[in-house]
């Protein structure tokens, strides 16, 4: 029980620092292995080369695309807009109930 | 210093084992809960027999993920329900010490489980894991500890939370992916009919660079986090 | 930057409306045809979306490490941003690729990154809302993580896929297809900003209306 009472020594604004220079110098060191592996690594594919000709059954008309996506960014965004709306004015309506209360 | 933080840690670290060895309760019940998801995962992607190539390195990762996740949750569930931990806080020991106590004992754990899990999974799939054994051992020591070193944080964190066990997984597995992904990659190409050494090099290099980046910024963060 | 946040709402909201004329206006694309129009919504929504990642993390930071009470309102903001504009990138952008590239996803650095970023963000708001009284530093610490792990992210599967157009197509757009981007740039921004503004106001509001009750209480 003394010994772990013993290990407490506060260590004042020096001490931290040098903590701070000690972990960034093992997180550099750290950093050099995988930078030194990598060199020497054979790299990946670069360009994608996308499906040909989507076979007839499967294609989907564009414009339903774009819509779509045109729409879901609409609902989305007005959506979240009318749910802030709303909490907002809640929250006002509360807070000046509550100033009001106080005074 | 850096002496007391060590000390702080050993102590701590010691503590856990302790009690570990004589309940060896979270051993036993995550040992076998690995075992069973193995035994799942292996149902699920057996075909005729034979499991598709390369799945030996997915299943054991996945295993070891999940397995983690539940003895994290467990080694501070034990110290919430005997409300110890209050005592650790108030403890006047270096809060990031407790940290890395607490990291350790649960990163010996996980090695544990996975010594058994390893040959398990080398038997159902005929994985050569006597072919680098040293790199296969630096690959899951140093995932389990970046993966363990997040773990740890945020289930401390999470420990008076009231949806701790389903916000676990929640908070972890996004953030634990690059590990993951370079433990898969780096156990699977140690695993092809023709091992790919520098490939496994490669990711044991990237997981030593995150584990430092993710403990050094566990051990800044677990000081303001925790004080609560 | 709360007398900006109605003009800037409005503003955005005009020139939202008005876009799908100025886009139809745009010369179509080469190989891609109509369905890369949906780029002028995508990528603002994308540089967003990363926008909101930084000042998460920023705000986090500030938050946990230099004790800002205001900097949690802003980073709970940008992190309900994040899972907006997030999502509008990540479902525009397979509605897009199902005609430019013939499938749905496919699971190349870029993709990859921005879901599992847009899962830290889920996280995160599943945490504020369900993790009880204290969350704030606890989703704070886990912001700093999921932000400081996005390069990693990237980098890793970078190794192990690599499918994404590899190329900025920005700079090299002419004219015609520059000014609806960068029209459609300026509704998200200021929508952003209008946003992000408000929401931080709400919480900062919603803090206060706690502390006032429990001031009630002991009174």
């Amino acid at each position: 029980m003394n010994r772990v009472t013993r290990v407490v020594r506060p260590i004042g604004r020096v001490g931290q620092w040098a903590q701070a220079v000690v972990q960034v110098m093992v997180l550099l060191i750290a950093l050099a292995i995988p930078a030194s592996v990598d060199a020497t690594q054979p790299q990946p594919p670069k360009e994608f080369v996308p499906v040909d000709e989507v076979p007839p059954g499967e294609q989907i008309p564009a414009i339903n695309l774009v819509a779509a996506a045109y729409g879901f960014v609409w609902l989305a965004v007005l959506g979240y807009v009318w749910s802030i709306a709303r909490r907002l004015k809640t929250v006002e309506t509360e807070l000046a109930d509550l100033e009001s209360r106080r005074r | 210093m850096i002496g007391s933080f060590l000390r702080v840690a050993w102590h701590v670290m010691r503590k856990d084992l302790t009690v570990e060895v004589r309940s060896r309760e979270v051993l036993f019940t995550t040992l076998f809960f690995a075992v069973s998801v193995v035994l799942v995962f292996s149902f699920a992607i057996v075909r005729e027999g034979r499991a598709p190539d390369d799945v030996a390195a997915g299943i054991l990762w996945v295993a070891i993920s999940f397995a983690g996740t539940l003895a994290m949750g467990r080694t501070f569930e034990r110290e919430r329900y005997n409300d110890t931990l209050r005592a650790l806080i108030l403890a006047p020991a270096d809060r990031p010490a407790i940290y890395m106590g607490k990291l350790l004992g649960l990163l010996l754990l996980m090695l544990l489980v996975e010594a058994v899990l390893l040959p398990l999974v080398a038997l159902l799939f005929s994985a050569p894991i006597l072919a680098f054994p040293v790199h296969l051992t630096l690959l899951l020591t140093a995932g389990t500890f970046g993966f363990c070193a997040v773990g740890t944080l945020f289930a401390a964190m999470l420990v008076r939370v009231r949806s701790r066990d389903t916000l676990l997984p929640v908070l972890l597995y996004p953030i634990t992916i690059p590990v993951m992904i370079a433990g898969v990659r780096g156990t699977a190409a140690l695993f092809q009919a023709a091992p790919d050494e520098p490939m496994a090099r490669f990711w044991i290099g990237l997981l030593v660079f995150w584990d430092a980046v993710f403990v050094t910024l566990a051990l800044w963060t677990f000081e303001p986090v925790m004080t609560e | 930057m709360r007398t900006l946040t109605t003009p800037f709402i409005v503003l955005s909201a005009g020139m939202l409306f008005v876009s799908p004329w100025i886009i139809n206006a745009a010369p179509y694309e080469s190989t891609m045809g109509l369905v890369q129009k949906v780029f002028y919504f995508h990528f603002p929504a994308a540089i967003m979306f990363l926008l909101a990642a930084l000042i998460c993390g920023v705000n986090s930071f500030r938050f946990l490490f230099f004790r800002k009470q205001s900097a949690d309102g802003w980073a709970l903001a940008a992190a309900e941003l994040g899972l907006l504009f997030g999502a509008l990138t990540l479902v525009t952008g397979p509605l897009w690729a199902r005609k430019a590239w013939g499938v749905w996803w496919v699971w190349d650095p870029r993709l990859t990154s921005s879901l599992l970023l847009w899962m830290i963000f889920g996280a995160y708001v599943l945490l504020r809302q369900y993790g009880g009284p204290g969350s704030e530093r606890l989703s704070a610490g886990m912001a700093l993580f999921g932000m400081l792990n996005v390069p990693f992210i990237y980098y890793s599967v970078n190794v192990w896929r690599t499918l994404h157009p590899q190329t900025s197509v920005v700079p090299t757009l002419p004219t015609d297809m520059g000014i609806p981007l960068w029209f459609c740039f300026a509704a998200f921004s200021m929508l952003f900003t209008a946003l992000l503004t408000l929401r931080a106001t709400l919480e900062h509001q919603r803090v206060r209306v706690e502390a006032l009750y429990l001031l009630e209480d002991e009174v």
